[in-house]
């Protein structure tokens, strides 16, 4: 990496204590961020095992307010806004009118009329054009409060006692998918029970500006749980292990949320939305394809777009694929057809010269932490 | 970084011990830096040939993966088995137990044109 597009890439509040921490910095969705530490596999299983702090804020933020702020969200997403109630969060797709994947999204409600979205690093600008010209006719405000916005992810079943040590409201009725204003340290936060690790933990939402010494804070006050500082090599084989779908990979602007098993997100019975039409067609002409998890029967790691075959024949590529670390072999998300979709079906993927032997299971891979 | 004297080095990072006809090769300690941990290492099998700056094996890192290329030629003599379970020696030693294999050389004046262990540091102060 040169000189001089590093001085382009953006950089978070915490920026300055990666360096300190060792960490190596890539460039990712326009920042520069921390890929690792010490390790991408002891980084993972921290996570797995007691607790890690990320500093995901890379992801975009979007303010929506006015009197007709659900009625716009229930325009744009999938999801049914209609059901959530104050402080609550809910996890979306938006589409295009053909089906496809503008990105996936965290709704959070503050009030009818108050709502923030947190989107993908990458999709942040698109997703603001597309709400901002979505929401032209509606009586809303829509800000992009991404550059002021900084977010924290503390994930692993230690979380909710090391934060609770730092936060002035109680964690322990803090429900999953729900969040608190909250002060932690000296900084005035969002607090949500959310994540993209499978873990019990939480996300932290707060003014960029003031941020720097809370990552400091939570670490230092983590010491007694081990708390490590995790990158965003760890963050994706930890979503993969739950099989998550990751935006760019296993859902994009071409594939449909229904085939990649994003189907309880999309609530055809309700009003109109964006994409429904094609959706709904979607659906009674049936689906084609499917996503599925697999995991490699021999030594190998898959990657994305290596191929996939059914009895030596092609049915398909890899949209995701790692070394799982916690189950010590090789992992993925491909799309197949229907008819090779079947939870135990025997597959193969191609990796270089040989194909190696997988079987379709249902994710998550290894039992998820978080408290439903 | 280290970057021990009385070894032999590539371009792409592969290091070689010479010991009379036979030589030890392994890949360095920035390149396994750079990799990050190791989970799979392919390997020749044993016996087979090897040729001078062809690909002879593949290291699988958890973020990418990338090719061995063979610093010299010569026949397949030893393989670290040791390997097989535990790839991550590559990052932990790799300059002792985290070798790859051992050849018979068939030209050990090929040595001469690898890198001294000066020009190899030179050459990763270049990349970084």
């Amino acid at each position: 990496m040169s000189q001089e597009s590093s001085t382009q890439l953006k950089t978070t509040p915490f920026y300055n204590i990666h360096k300190e921490l060792g960490a190596k910095l890539v460039p990712f969705a326009g920042w520069n961020m921390p890929i690792q530490y010490k390790g991408v596999i002891q980084e993972h299983l921290c996570v797995r095992n007691g607790v890690g702090i990320f500093d995901v804020s890379h992801m975009g933020e979007m303010d929506i307010r006015g009197k007709e702020a659900k009625k716009l969200l229930q325009k744009l997403v999938t999801n049914d806004i209609e059901k959530m109630s104050d402080h609550s969060i809910l996890y979306t797709v938006m589409c295009y009118e053909g089906g496809g994947v503008v990105d996936d999204l965290l709704v959070h409600r503050f009030s009818e009329d108050h709502y923030f979205l947190c989107v993908n690093a990458g999709n942040s600008d698109k997703d603001f054009q597309w709400v901002q010209k979505i929401a032209a006719p509606y009586d809303v405000e829509v800000l992009d409060t991404s550059a002021e916005t900084a977010q924290l992810a503390i994930q692993g079943k230690d979380a909710e006692p090391l934060l609770q040590r730092l936060c002035d409201v109680p964690l322990n009725d803090l429900r999953y998918y729900h969040f608190k204003k909250a002060k932690i340290h000296k900084n005035d936060c969002i607090i949500s029970r959310t994540g993209y690790t499978g873990e019990d933990g939480f996300e932290i939402y707060t003014d960029s500006g003031l941020a720097g010494p809370l990552f400091q804070k939570i670490l230092e006050e983590g010491k007694s749980f081990n708390i490590q500082p995790i990158g965003l090599a760890a963050r994706d084989t930890l979503r993969l292990e739950m099989g998550y779908a990751l935006y760019g990979n296993d859902i994009t602007a071409k594939t449909s949320p229904l085939e990649a098993g994003l189907g309880w997100v999309v609530k055809l019975q309700k009003e109109d939305f964006i994409g429904k039409e094609s959706l709904k067609n979607q659906k009674e002409a049936g689906l084609k394809r499917k996503l599925v998890g697999i995991k490699l029967l021999e030594r190998g790691v898959p990657r994305p777009h290596y191929p996939v075959f059914a009895d030596g024949q092609p049915v398909g590529e890899l949209t995701s694929g790692t070394f799982s670390p916690s189950l010590n072999m090789g992992i993925g998300l491909c799309y197949v057809s229907l008819e090779h979709s079947q939870v135990g079906s025997r597959l193969s993927v191609g990796i270089r010269n040989q194909q190696v032997p997988a079987e379709i299971v249902k994710p998550p891979f290894v039992p998820t932490g978080v408290k439903k | 970084m280290e970057v021990p004297k009385d070894l032999r080095y590539t371009m792409e990072h592969e290091w070689v011990r010479v010991n009379g006809s036979k030589g030890v090769i392994g890949i360095t300690h920035f390149a396994q830096d750079q990799l990050g941990d190791v989970v799979f290492v392919e390997m020749p099998a044993p016996d087979s040939q090897v040729t001078k700056e062809n690909t002879m094996g593949v290291v699988e890192s958890v973020k990418t993966v990338s090719d061995l290329y063979a610093p010299a030629s010569g026949k397949v003599i030893a393989v670290n088995t040791d390997l097989e379970t535990q790839p991550e020696l590559v990052n932990s030693e790799p300059y002792g137990k985290g070798w790859i294999i051992e050849i018979e050389l068939s030209d050990p004046k090929e040595m001469e044109s690898l890198l001294t262990p000066e020009q190899y540091i030179e050459q990763c102060e270049k990349e970084h």
